[in-house]
């Protein structure tokens, strides 16, 4: 479980986020939806730890975070797939994977999960596609065995076809049950099908919130029209 | 083509010196970033511990042994301490960076002087660096084959460490992506801490060997510390490889000028030639190539 509570913060004298409060529980997935700029990258950063709050706290599992650096987060199993497909661009797709565990048996699993990763193991990370990095990012963060896990826009600037088999490696996970998800995304329409409940974040506050799934569909869209 | 065998010779031991001392740079300063001034005093710590040792180990063929590992690990401790106390604090301001680090190795040559007076102590070489080898007609020192051994020896670790283990792999992914290695569990500051105690430790290396060559005084280390930053430079920030052409080439460069004018007008006319190289080259001898920025 994460849980943010009134959390503020911001950007040198810039203020992104306004006492947000936003609450994954364990085993469920979670959508955050909003324009560009809304803050939503911000609150991601703040949850693992990249960005410091002005206030608020950031529990996981019940345990107050707000102050482990990202690593030790890392450790107590929350994983983060950022914004923009990144890797570690001199280090080749094999070596991106390793950095988090030598374990072949490991390694193969998250292979089957991405088979077309297979066979770029031993390209240079920043040689791949945007859908490859995507792929290979998500396939690292997995590695690390999150039991919550933080994946912002994963679809955003990819091609259609990749697109489907991200979204259907998502659908899997956020159906897995022992894995909270939270998830940012700008299609609607695919965050609340693969999520039980939905904030809609508009100029780093929240405007609205509520249950997932199809029927949601036009109160998202009415919040996010305004 | 005696002068020339014989400059070549001369220019891969002095090459192989620069190489020891660029190298831990190549770790602190092309991978971290940091410009740590106080380098070249890593380099008089190390040369003062095989002095020490000496004292200690009064066979010289055992001392130098001895020595090698130990002033690795005198001088790693003196950049892990320096890293933690002054220059974590100033992690991108690097003019503050120099300007601190440059008063840190005043203070240490100061404590040096204090400690071992300003006579320049001289180190006795291994009876079994005696002698020259016949090497094309030419007879060459074995001290400074035993050197070149070391540069080579180091490089080819350091090389081993970054490519092949995990602790390679995160000084690579922190250097290449500091919050991305963080999010997936990297300590970054623990491997600043491990990458600056390696390549300060290098340093300390390069200071044992350099008693085998020359005497050990409290200044040793500002005749190295920027024809190393330049190697490092020449041979384009973050690749070992470039670092270890520029530092040959500026070694053997400096050969030839020192034969055919004198040694300062030759070292004057060696930085010449590195900025007009850099002026063509800004980047240096190899750059990072990727498809996009992330
Ligand atoms: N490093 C930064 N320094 C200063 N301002 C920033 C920084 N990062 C983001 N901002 C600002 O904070 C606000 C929120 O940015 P954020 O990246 O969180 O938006 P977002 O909802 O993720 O947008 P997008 O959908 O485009 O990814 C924006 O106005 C942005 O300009
Ligand atoms: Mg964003």
């Amino acid at each position: 479980m994460l849980e943010l509570r009134g959390v503020t913060a911001g950007y040198g004298r810039t203020i992104v986020l306004d006492d947000v409060s936003v609450v994954v529980p364990t085993g469920d997935a979670v959508a955050v939806m909003g324009h560009n700029g809304a803050g939503k990258t911000t609150l991601l950063r703040v949850a693992v730890g990249l960005l410091p709050v002005r206030a608020g706290t950031v529990l996981l599992d019940g345990e107050d975070v707000t102050r482990l650096r990202p690593n030790a987060r890392v450790r107590r199993g929350l994983g983060y797939v950022p914004q923009g497909q990144q890797c570690f661009p001199q280090m080749t797709t094999m070596e991106n994977l390793q950095l988090i565990t030598t374990s072949k048996a490991e390694i193969r699993g998250v292979l089957d999960t991405f088979p077309a990763l297979t066979e770029l193991l031993s390209r240079r990370a920043g040689l791949l596609s945007g859908g490859q990095r995507q792929q290979l990012a998500i396939a690292r963060t997995l590695l690390t065995q999150p039991r919550m896990l933080i994946l912002d826009e994963p679809t955003e600037g990819i091609q259609p076809n990749v697109v489907q088999e991200i979204e259907q490696v998502i659908l899997g996970l956020t159906q897995r049950g022992d894995l909270s998800v939270l998830l940012v995304e700008q299609h609607v329409g695919f965050a609340l099908r693969s999520t039980g409940s939905y904030y809609v974040l508009e100029s780093g506050r929240i405007t609205a919130q509520g249950e997932g799934g199809a029927g949601a569909l036009d109160s998202v869209r009415a919040a996010m029209a305004v | 083509m005696d002068v020339i065998v014989s400059q070549l010779f001369t220019g891969a031991s002095t090459g192989a010196v620069l190489l020891l001392v660029a190298l831990g740079l190549a770790l602190t300063f092309g991978q971290m970033g940091v410009i740590n001034m106080a380098h070249g005093e890593f380099l008089m710590a190390g040369a003062y511990t095989a002095y020490l040792t000496q004292q200690a180990v009064s066979n010289s063929d055992v001392s130098l042994l001895i020595a090698l590992p130990l002033g690795f690990l005198v001088a790693g401790m003196l950049g892990l301490l320096l890293e933690m106390t002054v220059i974590s604090r100033m992690y991108h301001r690097p003019l503050d960076t120099l300007l601190v680090t440059f008063g840190v190795g005043l203070i240490l040559q100061q404590v040096a002087r204090d400690v071992f007076g300003a006579q320049p102590k001289a180190v006795a070489s291994p009876t079994w660096l005696h002698g020259q080898l016949d090497l094309l007609g030419y007879g060459y020192p074995v001290t400074r084959l035993f050197i070149v051994t070391i540069a080579v020896g180091c490089l080819a670790g350091t090389a081993a460490v970054l490519k092949y283990t995990a602790l390679g792999r995160r000084i690579r992914a922190t250097v290449q992506n500091r919050d991305l290695a963080e999010t997936v569990g990297v300590s970054t500051r623990g491997t600043d801490r491990v990458t600056f105690f390696l390549g300060s430790g290098l340093a300390g290396v390069a200071g044992v060997a350099l008693t085998l060559v020359t005497a050990t005084v409290s200044n040793l280390g500002t005749s190295y510390i920027v024809p190393a930053f330049l190697v490092v430079v020449a041979g384009g920030i973050g690749q070992i490889k470039g670092s270890v052409i520029a530092a040959f080439a500026l070694g053997i460069v400096g050969a030839f000028l020192t034969y055919y004018t004198s040694g300062s007008l030759a070292t004057v006319l060696t930085f010449v030639l590195v900025v007009a190289f850099l002026q063509i080259r800004p980047q240096g001898l190899f750059t990072v190539r990727t498809r996009s920025l992330a």
